[in-house]
């Protein structure tokens, strides 16, 4: 039998239990998240000072892997690669997605028609869009063959086998692919600009360009940055397109940091040094995430 | 965008001539966007024969779907000659579970991240959403050595596994700014009534969320099935995912090579979330741009 004292207990640890369910519920999720993300890194960062090369060793080493990556032609051409491949995708990515977002804007009666066809190719994988572009460009039987053959005897497409270009061609094709998406980001923001400054505007005379150039544009700026940002760190983690599309060649000229990281790890059992270039990508994806991640969330603490 | 007719300075000829340039340059694009389906459509459907005359562009003689047949049943991926079809399978098996899971987790965390706002509720979920961004490389190292003690390396669990837990990240995201809007009085209100937790989710939350648990599920399938970095790293033979056997179909070297059937290959692997797309795409575009513009 219970006195009420005890039972007055029982409730109270009950009570509690509910109370802090919320955090109860998260905790599993979060710690896996911790151990799974931040516990990985910390062990991938482990494995970068060691002298592990088929299996993860224990015999510390400090920087050198990071030395030896450094001194790679491989990596520095990766590396080059993506600063290359990042600058192009991004701003044409943006260019092209903002054009598209402005004309369909202008009340087109077949917008919903043209929007899915912009955007289907972000729903498709890597290995497919490489796939279909590997094959149009190829210069045997593809775009090219195809130019001559119609009597253009001099058109010349043939940059996918072509060691100092084929780096475009994976550019162009990840262009193709997630421009549609920066559009979309851009046409949902575009619906949310105020009609009344736009009309006050036109009776002030301005011309619609001038008015996108002067007023709707730059009130977009979130949007380049977000459009920017996710840009940016889609560029790093790039990898499945350039296997699918130049499996890194000629050579390894069109490899990009992701690829050489594989590369290293999987195939040439060097997990010290493949470790190293993934904290090398990881702090390139921080570099431009974290600040970006910190201003948001601030801003809508206090929003 | 006001309407530009009921807008003063937009005269008849200017108007007309604006309308034509713009619809010209929308139309380039779409060729340009459905150039390279288009042209790996009609090539799965010629024969050899028509594909080394080199026509690339044009359309097939005849409709032929001997290559679709073949891609899907009986072409040969490593020393597999079953087409793509159990690879398809596993695609299958591995996403299912791991959309329901990832979703079902989101949907309770970010319940409880968005509605409870209990301290450091802001700083774990920074901490959760980092994952949405970490390039994957940085894990397959030790994911590889865990997958391995746990003794599923090599297997279509093994990548359920891992597909739920990085999937969490983004379902969290979807669902915790989905339930910021929800007036926190109804919580409250519901609590006073002797409501609980677990309660509330399930009679209030969850028919409220029927939109944003479609874009989670559209937006982890879309992500699981086109993934290819862990399902290459992790798997190999007869567990591998159909991005990875696609690829290997195609980068074979050891026959001649046919191209009608790696192209209906592609378009097969590409089917599911094309037809996701086609059907649901509102749903898509909104969870592409959930983690843009709400941060």
């Amino acid at each position: 039998m219970s006195n009420p004292q005890q039972r007055k207990q029982q409730m109270s640890v009950l009570d509690r239990l509910q109370r802090y369910l919320p955090q109860l519920v998260v905790a599993p999720p979060f710690l896996l998240l911790v151990f799974f993300v931040y516990g990985f890194i910390a062990w991938t960062g482990f494995i970068s000072l060691t002298n592990s090369r088929m299996l993860p060793t224990f015999d510390f080493q400090g920087i050198q892997q990071y030395v030896r990556l450094l001194a790679m032609d491989r990596w520095n051409v990766a590396f080059h690669n993506l600063l290359i491949f990042g600058s192009l995708y991004i701003l044409f990515s943006i260019t092209i997605g903002c054009v598209l977002a402005v004309l369909l804007d202008q009340r087109i009666r077949a917008e919903g028609a043209l929007r899915t066809i912009y955007l289907y190719p972000m729903a498709i994988s890597f290995i497919v869009t490489g796939t279909a572009w590997k094959w149009t460009l190829n210069p045997s039987l593809g775009i090219e063959s195809y130019m001559q053959k119609l009597g253009w005897e001099s058109f010349q497409f043939d940059w996918i086998v072509n060691r100092d270009m084929a780096i475009y061609v994976v550019v162009l094709a990840a262009v193709w692919q997630a421009s549609g998406f920066v559009m979309a980001l851009f046409l949902s923001a575009l619906r949310t600009v105020d009609e009344d400054i736009i009309r006050a505007a036109h009776l002030d005379g301005a011309s619609t360009t001038r008015i996108y150039f002067g007023i709707i544009l730059p009130s977009l700026r979130p949007v380049f940055l977000s459009a920017f940002v996710i840009l940016a760190h889609l560029s790093i983690k790039s990898f499945d397109l350039v296997v699918a599309l130049t499996n890194g060649g000629p050579g390894y000229s069109s490899t990009l940091p992701a690829n050489f990281m594989y590369e290293m790890a999987f195939r040439r059992n060097q997990i010290g040094l493949g470790a190293a270039s993934a904290m090398m990508m990881l702090a390139t994806v921080a570099a431009i995430i974290v600040p970006y991640l910190y201003s948001e969330l601030r801003a809508k603490r206090h929003g | 965008m006001a309407n530009p007719k009921t807008l003063p300075g937009a005269n008849g000829k200017r108007y007309l001539f604006g309308r034509l340039f713009i619809w010209t340059l929308l139309l380039a694009a779409a060729v340009l966007y459905l150039g390279p389906i288009y042209v790996v459509l009609s090539t799965s459907l010629k024969d050899l024969a028509e594909i080394r005359a080199g026509a690339l562009l044009d359309l097939p003689h005849e409709l032929n779907f001997t290559a679709w047949r073949e891609a899907w049943s009986s072409a040969c991926i490593g020393v597999r000659c079953e087409g793509l079809r159990p690879y398809f399978l596993n695609s299958v098996i591995m996403s299912v579970p791991s959309v329901a899971i990832s979703t079902l987790i989101g949907a309770l965390s970010g319940y409880a991240l968005s509605l409870f706002r209990f301290r450091g509720a802001n700083i774990i979920f920074a901490l959760m959403l980092f994952g949405c961004f970490i390039p994957f490389q940085i894990v397959i190292l030790p994911m590889a050595q865990t997958l391995g003690y746990l003794g599923i390396a090599n297997s279509i669990t093994g990548l359920i596994v891992v597909h739920t837990i990085y999937g969490i990240s983004f379902t969290t995201l979807f669902f915790r700014n989905y339930y910021v809007s929800v007036p926190q009085e109804l919580v409250r209100a519901a609590t006073m009534d002797g409501a609980g937790f677990f309660r509330i989710f399930w009679h209030i939350m969850l028919p409220l969320s029927v939109p944003i648990i479609v874009v989670s599920v559209i937006w982890q399938f879309t992500q699981v099935w086109n993934e290819f970095l862990f399902g290459a790293s992790f798997t190999s033979g007869g567990s591998q995912p159909v991005t990875v056997a696609l690829n290997n179909l195609i980068n074979s070297t050891t026959s001649v090579k046919q191209y009608n059937v790696d192209m209906a290959a592609a378009l097969i692997a590409a089917a599911p979330t094309l037809v996701v797309y086609i059907i649901a795409g509102r749903f898509f575009v909104r969870g592409l741009t959930a983690g843009a513009v709400k941060g």
